[in-house]
C-alpha cells in the first residue's frame, strides 16, 4: 500500500472520483506551486470502490465553486498543527459566476461585455443549471 | 423625482408579479376605464424613456399612450441601434446613463436576458418590452387582462397556441405565467420545426404546476376544444435564413370555414401585427377580439406604470 505522510498545515481534498483527481490538479495549478503537493489515485475506498487524494501543504485560497462543479462529492479538509480543523463537503454550487458559458447563440451573457455569465441550480439531482439571463438549461 | 434610489422594484419576467398583484393592476386597468379623468394626472412630472433595439409599433406606442394618458411625459430612442451601440456603448452603460434622466425605462433587445441585464444596472424600474425570443410580460398583462375581460375567469382554460412557438416571445411568457393557475390545459400548435423549447417545458414542469400539456400539428384539433385561441405571426426577423421562413410562413391560417370549429364562446387573440395567419375576413367574427386586446393592453400598461412608480 503506497503511503503519502500527514501534513500539518494545508489542505487535504478527499472522497474525489477515482479519475478526476488529474483534472482538478491541473485546474488548480497545482504543476505551478512550489510546496510540497501529493496526488494520489486509485486509492481504494468502503464507500466509493476507490478514490483519489489530493494533499496540498500551504493554505490557498480554494476556489469552491469550481471545485464543486468539478466534482461536487469532494470533501475538503482544512489542517492545522496537524489536526483537522475544519471539514466541508462541497456539493453543487448554488451559483455560478464566469465559469459556464451560456451555449444559447442569442443570449445577452454571449454579446454584452458587462455579461458575465452567471448559471443557477435548478435541479440538484439532475446536475442541471439554468442561465440567469436567458434560461437555457446545461448539465454539468 | 428619482424613484430608483429608493427601489429597484422591475418588470422583467412574466412571473416577476404574483397572481395577487396580476389582479390588482387589473382592476386599478378597470378603474381607470371607467373614469379615465380621475387618472390623467397622476404621472405629473414623471419621465419615462423608452430605448428599443428592435422595431416595435405596438409596445412602444402603448407605452408611451399609457404614460401621456397619465400626464407624464416621454423620451423616446427608436434607432438606439444605430446611436450608441454604433458608438460601441454597452447596454448597461447606456441604462445607467438614461436611467439618470428618466423615472422608469422601457427597453426592448432582441438579445434574450438583456432585459435582465438591464434590470441590474437601472437606477429606476425597468420594463421588459421584449428580449428576443425570451419574454414579453407586458403583453402577458395585457393578455391575462383580456382573457379575465372576456372569459371572466383564468382558471379552468383550454388555450391553444398557434403557430411560432419556439420563438413566439408572448407565448413563453403567457404560457409559464397561465400555468400557475388551476385547471390549465395548453394545446400547442406549430410545424415541427417550430416546437416550444424544451427550457419553458421545463420550467413549467419545475414549477409545480399541474397544467397540461399537449402538442399536434392540427389546427383543427385545437379549435374544437380551446376557449382561448392564441394565435402568433411567423416571425422572419427570427429566422437566420429567407428560406427557412418562407417554408414556414404560411403553415396556419385561421379562416372563417375554420372557426366554424371553434366553440361559440371561444375567443381569438393575436398580439399583433398579424400578417397571413388570420384572414381579414375573421376580424368580423366577434370571438375574434385582437384589436380589443390591444386597446386593453394600454390601459394595464398604464396600471402597470403607476404600479411600478408609485410602490417606489
Amino acid at each position: 500500500m503506497l503511503t503519502v505522510d500527514p501534513i500539518t498545515k494545508g489542505i487535504v481534498l478527499d472522497h474525489i472520483r477515482a479519475g478526476n483527481g488529474i483534472k482538478i490538479f491541473e485546474r488548480l495549478d497545482l504543476r505551478e506551486v512550489e510546496y510540497p503537493v501529493a496526488l494520489v489515485m486509485n486509492v481504494p475506498s468502503n464507500k466509493m470502490g476507490r478514490k483519489d487524494i489530493i494533499k496540498i501543504s500551504d493554505t490557498l485560497a480554494l476556489d469552491l465553486t469550481l471545485l464543486g462543479l468539478l466534482d461536487p462529492d469532494i470533501t475538503v479538509s482544512y489542517i492545522d498543527g496537524g489536526n483537522v480543523t475544519e471539514k466541508v463537503k462541497i456539493g453543487l454550487p448554488e451559483r455560478v459566476e464566469d465559469l459556464i458559458e451560456c451555449k444559447n447563440p442569442r443570449c445577452i451573457s454571449s454579446y454584452e461585455r458587462h455579461g458575465q455569465s452567471v448559471f443557477i441550480l435548478v435541479d440538484k439531482s439532475r446536475k442541471e443549471y439554468q442561465c440567469f439571463y436567458c434560461g437555457e438549461r446545461v448539465r454539468v | 423625482m428619482n424613484a430608483a434610489k429608493k427601489s429597484g422594484r422591475h418588470f422583467v419576467d412574466s412571473l416577476d408579479l404574483s397572481p395577487p398583484e396580476y389582479r390588482s393592476l387589473f382592476n386599478l386597468a378597470n378603474q381607470i376605464e371607467e373614469n379615465p379623468s380621475k387618472h390623467v394626472s397622476r404621472c405629473g412630472g414623471k419621465l419615462m424613456a423608452t430605448l428599443f433595439y428592435e422595431p416595435s409599433t405596438r409596445t412602444r406606442l402603448s407605452f408611451e399612450a399609457a404614460m401621456m394618458r397619465l400626464g407624464g411625459q416621454v423620451l423616446s430612442v427608436s434607432d438606439v441601434a444605430t446611436s450608441s451601440v454604433a458608438k460601441g456603448e454597452s447596454l448597461a452603460d447606456t441604462i445607467r446613463t438614461v436611467g439618470g434622466y428618466a423615472d422608469l425605462i422601457v427597453v426592448r433587445h432582441p438579445r434574450e436576458g438583456a432585459a435582465r441585464l438591464a434590470a441590474m444596472y437601472s437606477p429606476v424600474p425597468l420594463i421588459n418590452g421584449g428580449d428576443g425570443a425570451r419574454e414579453h410580460p407586458s403583453q402577458t398583462l395585457t393578455d391575462l387582462f383580456t382573457i379575465r375581460t372576456f372569459k371572466g375567469r383564468l382558471d379552468d382554460l383550454t388555450v391553444a397556441f398557434c403557430g411560432d412557438l419556439r420563438y413566439g416571445r408572448t407565448v413563453h411568457s403567457l404560457l409559464r405565467a397561465l400555468a400557475r393557475r388551476s385547471d390549465i390545459r395548453f394545446v400547442l400548435i406549430s410545424p415541427e420545426e417550430l416546437r416550444l423549447p424544451n427550457s419553458i417545458k421545463d420550467d413549467v414542469a419545475s414549477s409545480g404546476s399541474n397544467a397540461e400539456i399537449q402538442e399536434s400539428a392540427s389546427m383543427e384539433d385545437g379549435l374544437r376544444q380551446c376557449d382561448v385561441l392564441y394565435m402568433t405571426r411567423i416571425q422572419k426577423e427570427r429566422f437566420f435564413n429567407e428560406e427557412d421562413y418562407i417554408k414556414l410562413r404560411d403553415t396556419y391560417i385561421l379562416t372563417p370555414e375554420k372557426m366554424k370549429q371553434a366553440k361559440k364562446d371561444a375567443i381569438v387573440m393575436h398580439p399583433l401585427p398579424r400578417v397571413t395567419e388570420i384572414s381579414q375576413e375573421v376580424d368580423t367574427d366577434e370571438r375574434a377580439i385582437y384589436f380589443q386586446q390591444s386597446r386593453l393592453g394600454m390601459l394595464v400598461r398604464m396600471a402597470l406604470i403607476l404600479h411600478l412608480l408609485e410602490e417606489t
